[in-house]
C-alpha cells in the first residue's frame, strides 16, 4: 500500500491540493481512531465543514513550480510537508504522513534519532535491564525462596556500557532505514524557518513545503550555578555512556530521570543522596503511588535524601576535592549545608531546544524556549493567532515531554495535514518509569481528578487492587504492588489508572487504550483476560469499581451545588 | 546443646588452669588433670582457648554467653568457640566470677592463650581487671602451665568494644565535620552507632558503611555489594594489582581448615580410577527403602563399607611414607555442604551397622552439622570418604584426597544411557560414574579397579545392602 502511494510522486513536480476543491460531504468522523477526544467534536463544528475523507493520491494536481519572492508563500512547493527534528515524533510524523501519500522530507542536524533514540528512552532502558538482572542475582533472599543458588554476580562496566551504545546504533539505523525505504528524503543539517512554508537546512539550502512541523525536542536542563564538566557533574547525556561508577553520586532532581538513575546507580553498587527541590520525592506520580514507590525503590536501597532544597552551586571535582554541592533552603533561600560527593547527575527536566530556529521570521515568540501552540499543535505567533502551515510537536511545545506523545501529536498534525481533523487527547498518553519494579500512569492522578470533579461537580472513586492476589506476580514472587483506578461512579468514565509493580510499563495500555476509545467501565470490565497473567491485576481492578446504575440521561450534566 | 568434650576426654584438652604465682610455685602440670588442683590454691584463673579438634590451633570467640561480673557456676557454659570444624559451648570446672574478658567475641586467639580470667570471689576481680590489663598492655608475664604451644598473647588485643580503626587519611578541608555516605547512615541508624563518633577512612575521610559496621562490631556483609569486575587483561602479570573496589572477607575457621587441608594434600602422590556402575537395582531397592527413612547417601556408603570390607588396602592409611596402615573400622566420612563450608560427618562403623541404623545416625550426624554442633570424633574419624555430586547433575568430577585417608570416592548424577549389552542388543540402563582418588604410595591400581568392581557389583545386585 505505502508503496504504490509513493510511486505517484515524481521528485520534479510539487504537489497541491486545494482543500475546497476536495471538499466533499462525508460521512461522520471514525469516532474510533486512538487519541480521540470525544469533546473535541462539540467544539469543532467549523472545522468539521473542511473536513474531507478525499485520498490524497488520486486528487494530485501537477503545478509548474516558480520561485517566489521572500517573505510571501511560494505557490508551488517542494515537499508536501517537511519535518525540522528526526526524533522519534519527527519519525512518527514522518511514517504517518508517508501513508497518507505525504510527499516528506526530515530535517536533521544532529544524528537520526534524537534524544530518545540517543540519549534517553533507549539507551537507559539498557542500564536498567543490566539493573534489573543485577538486582534479581543479588536478592539473595527472593532467589532463595525461588530455590536458586547463584554465585556472586560481578559486572563489566565497559561491556554494560557497550550494551546501551549498542542498542542505541541498532534502533538508529533501524530509524533511518524505515524512513529511507519509504521514500522519506533525509536533509542533512540544522534547519530553521526562513518564512512562510519555506525552510532553510544546512549552509544555504532552502526547501518550500506546504506544512511544516518543528519537532527539534529538548536538551538536558541544567539550573544556574550549576557546572556541568561531563565527568564529575553530568547529565543524562553523560550518564548514559556509563564512563565511571561512582561510590555515591548524588542525583538532583527524583522525577522519572532521576529515579530511574538511582536504580541503575544502586544496582552497580553506588550509593545515591537525592536533592529535591519540592518537599516530596517523586513529585508528579499520585502520592500514594510515590508513597509507596519510596518505600519500595527509596527507603531500601542505599539511597538517601534532601527534600525542599535547591542545588544552587555546583563545583565539579578537582585539584584532589570531591565534588561540592551547596544546598539552599527552597522556602527560606537560606545556605543548609553542603554536600561533597564523588559525582552529581543533574536531572531537573529538560529545556526546548528552540535557538536558532528563526522563529522570529513567522513572527512566533517563545515561552521559556517552548513554542506555543493550541490542541492542534498550530503554532500561535506573537499576536496570539496561528500561523498557517506551520505546526510544532514534542518536547519543543512542552505539552508533554515524553516520545510517544510526540509521535503521537506528529501524527495527529499529519491526519489535520491531510484533512481529517483530529484532536490528540493528552489524557490518554500513558508515561512509565522503568524502575524495578516499574511505575506506570495514565491520565489524572488522584489529586488532579478531585480538583477537577469539584470545579465540575461530579463525585470521585478509588478502586484498587494489590499484585499480592496475582498468580502470575506470587509465581514470580514479586507481589510487591499495587494498581490504582480513579473514575466516576456516575457514568464509569476512566480519568487515570496508576500501576505500581512487575511489568506495569507493559500493563498500563489497557486502561491507556480504554481512556483513548472512551470505553467505560462498565464494559472493559466484560474483557476477558487469560490466566495467569498480569493483566488480571487490571482486570480485577476493573471488576471492582462500583459504577451506579444508570437513572439520568447519558450526558453527564452540572450537578447544582 | 551445651557439650563439654573435656570431661569426657582426656586432660589434654582443657581451659583452664589455676594460676596462682603469689602462693604456689607453678604446677608441673602436664602431669597433672587439671580440675584436681586444690580450688584453695588458686584465686585467679585463666580461662583458655581450648582445643576442640586435633587439628585445631586456633580458636574464634563466638559470643561470651556470661559478662564480666557474671557469677559463675560448675558446669556453666562461659563462651562459645568456632573452631576449625563446629561451634562449642565451652564450661566451666569451676565456681567463681567472671571477672575479665581478654579476648573479646569476634577475635581469635591460639589454643592455649588465655581469654578470660575467673575471680573465686568478689575481692580478686580487681586484682584480676588490673591482670587482664597487663596482658593487654602486652607484657604476657602469666606462666603457660598447661598448653605446650607457647602462645602468641600479644596479638589479643585486649579492652572489648574499642574496635582498632585503621588512622584515617587526611580529612577533608573541615575538620571536625563528618560525611557519611547515604548507606552508611542507614547502617549507623539500624545498629544504634552514633555516627559522629565513626571515624571516616573512605575517600576525604568520609564514613563509609564499612566504618559503621567496623564500630558496630559486625563483620563486613559478603554479599550485598555487586562487585565490578574488570575486564580480562592480557598481559596476566605474576602477581595481579589488587582489583580497586574488592573486598576482602577473611576465611572463617572452617573455611581455612579446608584451606589449610587442602593445601596438605599437594604432598601425596594420587591417582584416580574413573568406573561405571548401573543403578537401576539399587534405584528401585531405593524407592523400596526410602520410605523407611533410607536415604541415596546412606545406600551408597553402605555400599562402599562393604566392599572395603573385601579390599581393606583401600581402607588403609599412610602415615609415614613407610608403611600401612590399616584400620580396623570402616568409617565412611560423606562430605557435607554447610553454609559457609565443607564437614565430613562420619558414619563409623557403616560395614557393621544395617541400613536403618545407618540412616539414623545420619539424620543426626546432619542435625549437627547444620547447627555446627559435630563433636570432634563425628568429623574427624573417618578412613575413606564418599563425595557426591550427583543432585546438582554432575556426571563425573575429581575429588581431592584429604589427610590421613588412603581414598576418596566422588560420585557422580545416574542417568538413563543406552547400553549394548553382551550380545549386542541395546537398552536403556540408569548409568552411574564414579571416580575414586587414591593415595599411590599404598594403593595400585589393580587394588583400586578390584575395589571399584566389588563396589559395582554390590550397587548392581544390592540385596545384600539390605541384610
Amino acid at each position: 500500500m505505502q508503496s504504490t502511494l509513493s510511486l505517484s510522486f515524481s521528485p520534479s513536480c510539487s504537489l497541491r491540493s486545494n482543500e475546497s476543491l476536495a471538499f466533499s460531504p462525508s460521512k461522520p468522523l471514525n469516532l474510533r481512531f486512538c487519541g480521540l477526544r470525544r469533546e473535541a467534536f462539540a467544539f469543532s463544528a467549523s472545522n468539521r465543514v473542511q473536513v474531507s475523507t478525499r485520498r490524497l493520491s488520486e486528487k494530485f494536481v501537477v503545478a509548474s513550480s516558480s520561485v517566489t519572492a521572500n517573505g510571501s508563500p511560494p505557490k508551488s512547493f517542494d515537499y508536501d510537508l517537511v519535518i525540522i527534528g528526526a526524533g522519534v515524533g519527527g519519525h512518527g510524523a514522518a511514517l504517518h504522513a508517508v501513508e497518507k501519500g505525504l510527499k516528506t522530507a526530515i530535517i536533521e542536524g544532529d544524528v537520526v534519532g534524537g534524544t530518545c533514540v540517543n540519549r534517553g528512552c533507549v539507551p537507559s532502558k539498557a542500564l536498567l535491564a543490566v539493573s534489573g538482572r543485577m538486582r534479581e542475582l543479588h536478592n539473595e533472599h527472593h532467589l532463595k525462596a525461588l530455590g536458586l543458588q547463584v554465585g556472586a554476580a560481578g559486572y563489566d562496566r565497559q561491556g554494560v556500557a557497550d550494551h546501551a551504545n549498542n542498542l542505541a546504533s541498532k534502533i538508529r539505523n533501524n530509524l533511518t532505514n524505515s524512513m529511507k525505504s519509504l521514500g522519506v528524503d533525509i536533509l542533512t543539517g540544522f534547519g530553521s524557518i526562513v518564512g512562510p512554508q519555506k525552510v532553510k537546512y544546512g549552509k544555504d539550502n532552502i526547501v518550500t513545503a506546504k506544512n511544516i512541523i518543528i519537532a527539534t525536542g529538548s536538551v538536558p536542563f541544567v539550573p544556574k550555578g550549576i557546572e556541568v564538566d561531563g565527568k564529575t557533574v553530568i547529565t543524562s547525556d553523560h550518564a548514559l555512556k556509563l564512563e565511571f561508577v561512582p561510590d555515591w553520586i548524588a542525583i538532583v532532581g527524583s522525577g522519572y530521570i532521576g529515579l530511574e538513575f538511582s536504580d541503575v546507580y544502586t544496582a552497580l553498587g553506588s550509593e545515591v543522596t537525592f536533592i529535591e527541590a519540592l518537599d516530596q520525592l517523586m513529585p508528579g506520580f499520585d502520592p500514594e503511588i510515590g508513597k509507596l514507590a519510596q518505600r519500595v525503590l527509596i527507603n531500601p536501597r542505599k539511597i538517601d535524601y534532601h527534600t525542599g532544597v535547591f542545588a544552587t552551586k555546583i563545583i565539579p571535582a578537582k585539584d584532589g576535592k570531591p565534588v561540592s554541592i551547596e544546598l539552599t533552603d527552597a522556602k527560606t533561600k537560606e545556605h543548609r549545608e553542603t554536600l561533597e560527593v564523588d559525582a552529581a547527575l543533574i536531572a531537573t527536566g529538560r529545556a526546548p531546544f528552540t535557538n536558532g530556529l528563526g522563529l522570529e521570521n513567522v513572527n512566533v515568540v517563545t515561552q521559556r524556549g517552548f513554542v506555543p501552540v493550541d490542541e492542534r499543535m498550530r503554532v500561535i505567533d506573537g499576536n496570539g493567532t496561528l500561523v498557517p502551515h506551520l505546526y510544532c510537536i514534542g518536547d519543543a511545545n512542552g505539552k508533554m515531554m515524553l516520545a510517544h506523545a510526540a509521535s503521537a501529536q506528529g501524527i495527529s498534525v499529519v491526519e489535520q495535514v491531510a484533512g481529517r481533523d483530529h484532536v490528540l487527547n493528552h489524557l490518554s498518553i500513558p508515561a512509565a518509569c522503568f524502575t524495578h519494579p516499574e511505575i506506570s500512569m495514565v491520565g489524572l492522578t488522584e489529586p488532579q481528578a478531585r480538583e477537577k470533579a469539584e470545579i465540575e461537580g461530579f463525585e470521585v472513586s478509588i478502586a484498587k487492587t494489590s499484585f499480592k492476589a496475582n498468580t502470575k506476580a506470587l509465581a514470580e514472587n514479586e507481589g510487591e504492588g499495587i494498581a490504582k483506578l480513579i473514575y466516576r461512579p456516575d457514568n464509569g468514565e476512566i480519568l487515570g489508572v496508576h500501576i505500581f509493580g512487575l511489568h506495569a510499563a507493559d500493563l498500563i495500555h489497557e486502561a491507556s487504550n480504554a481512556i483513548a476509545l472512551g470505553t467505560s467501565i462498565q464494559d472493559i470490565k466484560f474483557a476477558v483476560h487469560a490466566h495467569p497473567t498480569l493483566s488480571e491485576v487490571l482486570d480485577e481492578l476493573f471488576k471492582s469499581a462500583k459504577v451506579k446504575d444508570r437513572v439520568s440521561s447519558p450526558v453527564s450534566e452540572p450537578v447544582a451545588v | 546443646m551445651a557439650s563439654s568434650p573435656f570431661l569426657s576426654k582426656t586432660a589434654t584438652i582443657c581451659f583452664s588452669s589455676s594460676l596462682s604465682p603469689s602462693f604456689l610455685p607453678p604446677f608441673p602440670s602436664k602431669s597433672l588433670r587439671p580440675r584436681r588442683i586444690p580450688a584453695v590454691h588458686a584465686k585467679i584463673r585463666e580461662i583458655f582457648m581450648p582445643a576442640l579438634s586435633s587439628t585445631m590451633t586456633e580458636g574464634k570467640i563466638v559470643s561470651w554467653i556470661k559478662s564480666e561480673g557474671d557469677a559463675l557456676s560448675k558446669g556453666e557454659s562461659v563462651v562459645v568457640v568456632e573452631s576449625d570444624k563446629a561451634d562449642m559451648d565451652v564450661e566451666t570446672f569451676y565456681d567463681g566470677i567472671l571477672a575479665a574478658i581478654v579476648v573479646p567475641e569476634g577475635e581469635t586467639a591460639p589454643v592455649g592463650a588465655p581469654i578470660g580470667l575467673l575471680a573465686e570471689t568478689e575481692d580478686e576481680v580487681a586484682e584480676a581487671k588490673a591482670k587482664a590489663n597487663a596482658k593487654a598492655a602486652g607484657s604476657s608475664t602469666a606462666p603457660q602451665t598447661v598448653t605446650p604451644t607457647p602462645p602468641p598473647a600479644t596479638a589479643t588485643p585486649a579492652p572489648a568494644i574499642e574496635q582498632p580503626v585503621p588512622v584515617a587519611p587526611p580529612a577533608s578541608d573541615r575538620p571536625g565535620k563528618a560525611v557519611a555516605t547515604p548507606f552508611a547512615k542507614q547502617l549507623a541508624k539500624k545498629h544504634k552507632v552514633n555516627i559522629e563518633s565513626v571515624v571516616g577512612t573512605g575517600p576525604y575521610g568520609r564514613i563509609t558503611p564499612a566504618d559503621v559496621e567496623a564500630a558496630a562490631g559486625i563483620k563486613k556483609s559478603v554479599v550485598s555489594e555487586p562487585i565490578p569486575v574488570a575486564p580480562p587483561r592480557k598481559e596476566a602479570a605474576a602477581a595481579p594489582p589488587p582489583i580497586p573496589g574488592s573486598t576482602v572477607v577473611p576465611f572463617t575457621a572452617m573455611q581455612a581448615a579446608v584451606s589449610k587441608n587442602m593445601l596438605e594434600s599437594l604432598s601425596v602422590p594420587t591417582f584416580r580410577v574413573g568406573y561405571p556402575v548401573m543403578t537401576d537395582a539399587l534405584d528401585a531397592l531405593y524407592e523400596k527403602v526410602k520410605p523407611k527413612g533410607v536415604t541415596m547417601t546412606v545406600l551408597l556408603a553402605k555400599a562402599v563399607a562393604m566392599a572395603l570390607v573385601q579390599h581393606p588396602v583401600v581402607n588403609a592409611t599412610c602415615k609415614d611414607g613407610k608403611s600401612f596402615t590399616y584400620n580396623n573400622n570402616i568409617n565412611i566420612a560423606v562430605a557435607v555442604a554447610v553454609d559457609g563450608g565443607l564437614i565430613t560427618p562420619v558414619l563409623q562403623d557403616a560395614d557393621k551397622l544395617d541400613l536403618y541404623l545407618l540412616s539414623q545416625t545420619w539424620k543426626e550426624l546432619v542435625k549437627k552439622a547444620r547447627t555446627k554442633q559435630l563433636q570432634p570424633q563425628e568429623y574427624n574419624s573417618g578412613t575413606f570418604t564418599l563425595s557426591n555430586l550427583g543432585m546438582f547433575g554432575v556426571d563425573r568430577f575429581d575429588a581431592i584426597l584429604p589427610p590421613g585417608q588412603g581414598a576418596i570416592m566422588a560420585v557422580g548424577a545416574s542417568t538413563p544411557t543406552v547400553v549394548a549389552d553382551a550380545d549386542g542388543f541395546f537398552s536403556v540402563k540408569s548409568k552411574m560414574l564414579v571416580n575414586v582418588t587414591a593415595d599411590h604410595r599404598i594403593v595400585y591400581g589393580a587394588d583400586l579397579a578390584a575395589f571399584l568392581q566389588t563396589f559395582a557389583k554390590i550397587v548392581e545386585n544390592p540385596e545384600s545392602l539390605t541384610l
